[in-house]
């Protein structure tokens, strides 16, 4: 009886032993591609062993291609010329390619897999796109479910970056994440002070990343970010700017803000803030004084579900409606929405209802 | 059992279809129906993967399971084998061609725990088929399955553009379509039975 179970055991432990064997012998013969040089922009060589994606292959020798979904395919940010190598056009790559950009040979980095030499053609400016390691120094509640942190760097010890842009914080492995994971998110501070930067997350349930930085992360930590990326920035114009963001959107539109009351802007602004209830707002004082400092600027918070009861005299329910009233001329107008793709779908439509053109229209969508 | 392959591989097509006769391989059927597209390439999956492993399972139970005295043990095997064979066949697949690999490598994973490929594998042993007869068997299988799986997603992207009543909407609708196929199949069993 036991021998004939202990037989059993055996066999199937053997067969499966056997497979598991052939397994491992045909990956390593079959997905081993040697190593494979990379040429980016005919200068810059780097070789590398082939296999993993072009995306953390660039990532590895500290090239930061840009990249807001962690290299899933579902954010479209990492694109780069492929002038030779790379193979086919893959089904996941179309919906984020033109037609211009595939006469160009563009594809997404995360999706194309490192197997021969390959030439690329990147943007200059990413060579500039740096790792930066800092120490939390503090982490405020502003609302029930969105903190602002601030890190100071520590290493390099300066930040260069344009309002509107964003970092790629990296989560390292914690309790509910087997493998440290890597999120955008935009900074929140004025670009002027470079020792330090802010950041205002808001908790996604079951997020990853927020989890790690809501629960997890305390002051004095180390946390790590690369950056600067994205070109949600302030038009050089004269022309009114209305801002419309909600929720942790409202990290961007505060750097800008802060970033032309230092600079003594003179243009009329206007920020829409839509939210659900009272206990959705924050930095409602900090907008308050940036009235008073700049010289046309106006804070609009819009709730979409006041409290019953509650003393609410602002106005209440979608932004969509509110937006006519606070432009002035269309063609003299320039919008810069920051939130959900279906928010920011919902304004863009309103938009172009008034007149106002995609030219006009900035927009910096979480993915 | 004597059985012409010729009628034993049209039989496993049309009046014993291992879908609409056995009900068999139903989770991926249904959930992967949406769209002719991608239930070819499902469809096509199946095909290959069937095929081959009835090949290769017919070998580990007359070569292996046999001699050893352990064929109640073939469930776990044959899984083994299939599970195996899925793997290597992606890796295989990446390698040559990425192209196919992203169209039918999403759908690979969803093979191995296909009860349909088991469930020919099975039926060879206890109709005790011999090697060509099995091959005809698992190629025929699957070609019925990719038939089946095809009708279902042609008429189901018909139906998304008329008017479906709430509660019959989604599953509902995709169950009642694969009975009256069912029944529409049952018209060849004249031809030939061999269950």
């Amino acid at each position: 009886m036991i021998i004939s179970i202990l037989m059993t055991v055996g066999i199937v432990a053997g067969i499966g032993g056997f497979f598991a064997l052939l397994l491992i012998i045909a990956e390593s013969t079959l997905m081993n591609y040697g190593e494979c040089t990379i040429t980016i922009n005919d200068k810059k060589k780097i070789t590398e062993k082939g296999g993993s994606s072009l995306l953390t292959t660039l990532n590895n020798n500290k090239i930061f291609l840009s990249s807001a979904c962690g290299g899933r395919g579902s954010c479209g940010f990492c694109k780069c010329k492929i002038l030779k190598g790379g193979g086919p056009l893959l089904p996941t790559e179309l919906p984020f390619l033109d037609e211009q950009e595939k006469k160009d040979m563009v594809r997404l980095a995360c999706q194309v897999k490192v197997k021969e030499d390959i030439s690329i053609e990147i943007p200059e400016d990413i060579f500039a796109i740096q790792e930066f390691a800092g120490k939390v120094t503090s982490i405020k509640d502003m609302t029930y479910d969105i903190k602002e942190l601030t890190i100071e760097l520590t290493m390099p010890k300066e930040i260069e970056f344009k309002a509107g842009q964003y970092v790629q914080f990296v989560a390292p492995r914690y309790e509910k994440s087997r493998q440290s994971v890597t999120r955008a998110y935009s900074i929140s501070s004025n670009p002027d002070h470079k020792k330090f930067i802010e950041l205002i997350v808001r908790k996604v349930p079951d997020g990853l990343c927020t989890t790690y930085i809501h629960d997890y992360l305390k002051e004095g930590d180390t946390v790590n970010f690369t950056g600067p990326f994205g070109d949600f920035l302030i038009q050089d114009t004269h022309k009114d700017m209305i801002f419309i963001a909600g929720g942790s959107g409202k990290a961007p539109v505060k750097s800008m803000l802060e970033y032309l009351k230092a600079h003594k802007s003179k243009r009329k602004m206007t920020y829409l803030f839509g939210a659900r209830t009272e206990k959705d707002l924050y930095h409602v004082e900090l907008m308050k004084k940036l009235e008073d400092d700049l010289e046309h600027f106006e804070f609009v918070p819009i709730l979409s579900k006041p409290d019953e009861g509650s003393k609410w005299s602002g106005k209440t329910g979608y932004i969509m409606p509110f937006l006519k009233e606070f432009i002035g001329k269309p063609e003299n107008t320039e919008a810069y929405l920051c939130g959900s793709p279906g928010m920011i779908d919902a304004v863009i439509k309103e938009l172009h209802n008034l007149k106002i053109t995609d030219e006009q229209i900035f927009f910096d969508p979480f993915s | 059992m004597e059985l012409n392959v010729f009628i034993l591989f049209m039989a496993a097509i049309f009046t014993s279809n291992i879908l609409l006769t056995n009900f068999l391989g139903m989770c991926s059927y249904l959930s992967v129906s949406r769209q002719i597209e991608s239930s070819l390439g499902l469809g096509f999956a199946v095909f290959f993967v069937m095929t081959c492993t009835t090949a290769l399972n017919y070998f580990v139970y007359y070569f292996v399971l046999v001699p050893l005295d352990i064929v109640y043990l073939q469930y776990i095997i044959f899984i083994i084998v299939i599970a195996a064979f899925v793997q290597l066949t992606e890796m295989v697949i990446e390698r040559l061609s990425p192209v196919l690999y992203y169209s039918l490598g999403i759908f690979l994973p969803l093979i191995t725990v296909n009860c349909a490929i088991l469930g020919v594998s099975l039926f060879m042993v206890i109709r005790n088929y011999s090697f060509i007869q099995s091959v005809a068997f698992g190629a025929g299988s699957g070609i019925g399955w990719l038939l089946a799986i095809l009708a279902l997603a042609g008429i189901r992207q018909k139906v998304n553009d008329t008017f479906v009543p709430a509660g019959l909407r989604g599953a509902g609708l995709s169950l009642i379509i694969t009975g009256i196929m069912a029944l529409g199949f049952i018209g060849f069993s004249g031809i030939a039975v061999i269950q």
